[in-house]
Parts: structure tokens; C-alpha cells; sequence
């Protein structure tokens, strides 16, 4: 599968079938903070990306205003 | 995972609130939370003219069309920060999302007002950190506009994380007068003053996000570079760390300040500003934080223009 991370501007391929969850502790991404997007459908961690699937994980962090 | 609603396939899973929605029943979640939390702080009544602050990012614009949908008369206030690409990209998206829904926007480009300094500029001449001294003329500039223009209400689209993040800072130095200023709705204190809202405070960044991109809002994704760093950003991490082990941390931190603490903070800190020096808005001293800053800025660039004593 082909994961593209944003806003870091990098894709990595990883080995699938694998659920949201285990590909964002793979990742070291915290739940809550990014959202997965296949298509134009978001993904919760109990979704089963396939091998040749491509998604979007995007951070939702935002800030350092004061 | 099924809507916890109505049965369908779910799309979100929130685990603070130990749910998950489909996309409809989201967007119905999210517009209801926003109108709770509006209506049990009393920040808006219908009718009032409110300025809403957008920066090109999820949240603002995130708020401006929940707003919109409730059927608030809102205006945008976009503030052009002078960060090269990044502003140009963030003023073109609120451009696209005020122009596609119609909404009356205001462009206020920093670099053409009054001391024609951009944070950048500011923030290189000054030893405060980026993001004090953008919050700093942020600040002025809503206020200014928001004054200027006839406004009732300043809206922000400040979020749950971002709350709980200033609550750890402001908590982690005992900083009084910040706690007794903390709180979603900010009464004017000074005829140049307009209410201040925050009717995302208790919606996470992961829920406007989710609002955001279910509702197709072109948003910028990327960082401010100026964040890189930042204080505010360690204080997420420690924050989403927390979470993760005991979802709901974040809600009970703020919600709770605001319910036992924050009232004993505000009532020790009254303190009625003056009018500044400068600029001739509301200050705590004899200028105001942004005119202080600027008179920094000045007074090191002069420093460091002239010549070295022989």
C-alpha cells in the first residue's frame, strides 16, 4: 500500500492488509491526531487498508500561536 | 465500527466522547456541540454583526461556516502575516472559501498598516519567540479591526487542544493574570474592546478537522514554518500522550478549570486598562503589548544601524 503523510510531503509503501490502527502505531502516529483518507472516505482504526490501497494520512495538529 | 446513531458504517471514532458517527450524523454532532457551546456561554445572539478571524486553517474556517449555517451575520477578517508563501497560499484559501460561499471578507496586510512590519521582520528584531510576537499583533489587529468596523462580537477559532495547551503553559508558570483571562467568551473591559468568543473551545482539533474535510473546505495542511519549535506544540504532544492513555483528559482539564478554578483567578485580577500612548487602544500600561513591541523593534534595528561608539 502507498501512504502519503501530510503535511510532511513524504509517501512510504508498507505491506498490507493491515487495520488503521496497526499502520498508525507502525507509523508512530497517536490516534486522534491524524486523519486516514482513502478516497474521499475517512478510515477509523478498525478499517482494513488492502495491499494495493493508497491513503492520506493527515495531521490535525495546528498552533504555536501564543 | 457502526454510527452510534443510526447504524450505518462510521466514518470518525471519538474516543473522548466513546462514539463514532457516519458522516451525517457527524455533522449534525458537530453543528450541535458548536450551538451548546455558544448557547451556554451566551457568546452570540442572532442579529449581532460578528468578525470572525480566519487564517486559512481548519479551525477558522471550520467555525465561519458552522456560523454561517446557524445563521449568524458574520464577516472574515483575514490578517496577512508577511510569511511569504504560506501567507500568500492561506489568504488564497480564504479568498476561495469567502468567495465560493459569498461571505463579506476584510484583507488586512500587516506590511501596509501603520509600522509596516510583517511578523517575520518583527520576529527577527525582537528576542521574543515567533509565534509571542505573531499572537501579540494578531491580537492588536482583531481588536483594531473588530473597533474600527463596528463589530459586536471577534470570533476565534480556537479549539479544545489549543485551550488545553495555554492551560498547561499558563498552569506550568503560575501565570495568574493569563488564568483569569482564560475563558471561551471575554466580556469588553473597554468601549474599544468587543466581545471575544470561542465557540470551538470544547471541540478537539481532530473533530474540526474531521468537520472540515466531511464538509470539503479547502484548508491549508501545512505548518506555519514558524512553528517549528514552538512551546505551545510540546505542550500538544504531552497533551496527546495523556489522551491516548485516558481519553477525555483533555475535556475534563479545560472543562473543569473553567467550572472550580478559573472564577478564583478572575477574581483577584481585575485590572481596567487604559488607553495607550501610541495607538490610542486599550492597554495595562502606558503603551499596549503591540505598540511595546514595535517600539522593541525599533529601538534594536537603530541599535544596530548605528555606528559603534569610538
Amino acid at each position: 500500500m502507498r501512504v502519503h503523510l501530510r503535511p510532511q510531503h513524504r509517501t512510504v509503501e508498507m505491506r498490507g492488509p493491515r487495520r488503521v490502527g496497526a499502520l498508525l502505531t507502525d507509523l508512530g502516529i497517536l490516534p486522534g491526531t491524524a486523519m486516514v483518507i482513502r478516497g474521499d472516505l475517512l478510515l477509523t482504526d478498525a478499517d482494513v487498508v488492502e495491499e494495493g490501497d493508497e491513503v492520506e494520512i493527515r495531521a490535525v495538529i495546528s498552533g504555536g500561536a501564543a | 465500527m457502526k454510527c452510534k446513531r443510526c447504524g450505518e458504517r462510521a466514518e470518525v471514532q471519538l474516543r473522548a466522547h466513546n462514539t463514532a458517527f457516519c458522516r451525517t450524523c457527524y455533522l449534525f454532532y458537530f453543528r450541535r456541540q458548536v450551538e451548546r457551546a455558544i448557547a451556554a456561554q451566551h457568546m452570540l445572539v442572532l442579529g449581532e454583526r460578528i468578525l470572525v478571524a480566519v487564517s486559512g486553517g481548519k479551525d477558522s474556517l471550520a467555525l465561519w461556516d458552522v456560523l454561517v449555517d446557524l445563521g449568524y451575520d458574520t464577516t472574515g477578517l483575514y490578517l496577512g502575516l508577511g510569511i511569504g508563501q504560506y501567507s500568500d497560499a492561506s489568504q488564497e484559501k480564504v479568498e476561495r472559501f469567502a468567495a465560493g460561499r459569498a461571505l463579506p471578507l476584510r484583507v488586512v496586510k500587516l506590511e501596509a498598516e501603520g509600522p509596516g512590519l510583517g511578523v517575520p521582520a518583527v520576529a527577527a528584531a525582537s528576542r521574543r519567540a515567533p509565534c509571542a510576537a505573531c499572537g501579540t499583533m494578531k491580537r492588536h489587529y482583531f481588536d483594531a479591526a473588530a473597533f474600527t468596523g463596528g463589530f459586536d462580537v471577534l470570533a476565534t477559532g480556537h479549539n479544545l487542544d489549543d485551550e488545553a495547551a495555554r492551560l498547561l503553559g499558563n498552569v506550568l508558570r503560575w501565570q495568574k493574570d493569563h488564568l483569569a483571562r482564560q475563558r471561551p467568551v471575554l466580556p469588553p473591559t473597554h468601549p474599544k474592546f468587543v466581545r471575544k468568543v470561542k465557540p470551538l473551545y470544547l471541540t478537539s482539533e481532530y473533530e474540526t478537522a474531521v468537520y472540515a474535510f466531511m464538509r470539503g473546505i479547502d484548508y491549508i495542511v501545512d505548518e506555519c514554518p514558524n512553528a517549528a519549535g514552538a512551546t505551545q506544540l510540546l505542550y500538544k504532544a504531552a497533551l496527546d500522550r495523556l489522551e491516548v492513555e485516558s481519553p477525555g483528559t483533555k475535556l475534563a482539564f479545560v472543562k473543569e478549570f473553567l467550572r472550580t478554578a478559573q472564577p478564583a483567578f478572575a477574581a483577584v485580577e481585575q485590572r481596567e486598562p487604559q488607553e495607550c500612548a501610541g495607538c490610542g487602544m486599550p492597554a495595562y500600561g502606558a503603551l499596549c503589548s503591540f505598540c511595546s513591541l514595535v517600539r522593541e523593534v525599533e529601538t534594536r534595528r537603530a541599535r544596530t544601524a548605528s555606528p559603534l561608539p569610538a
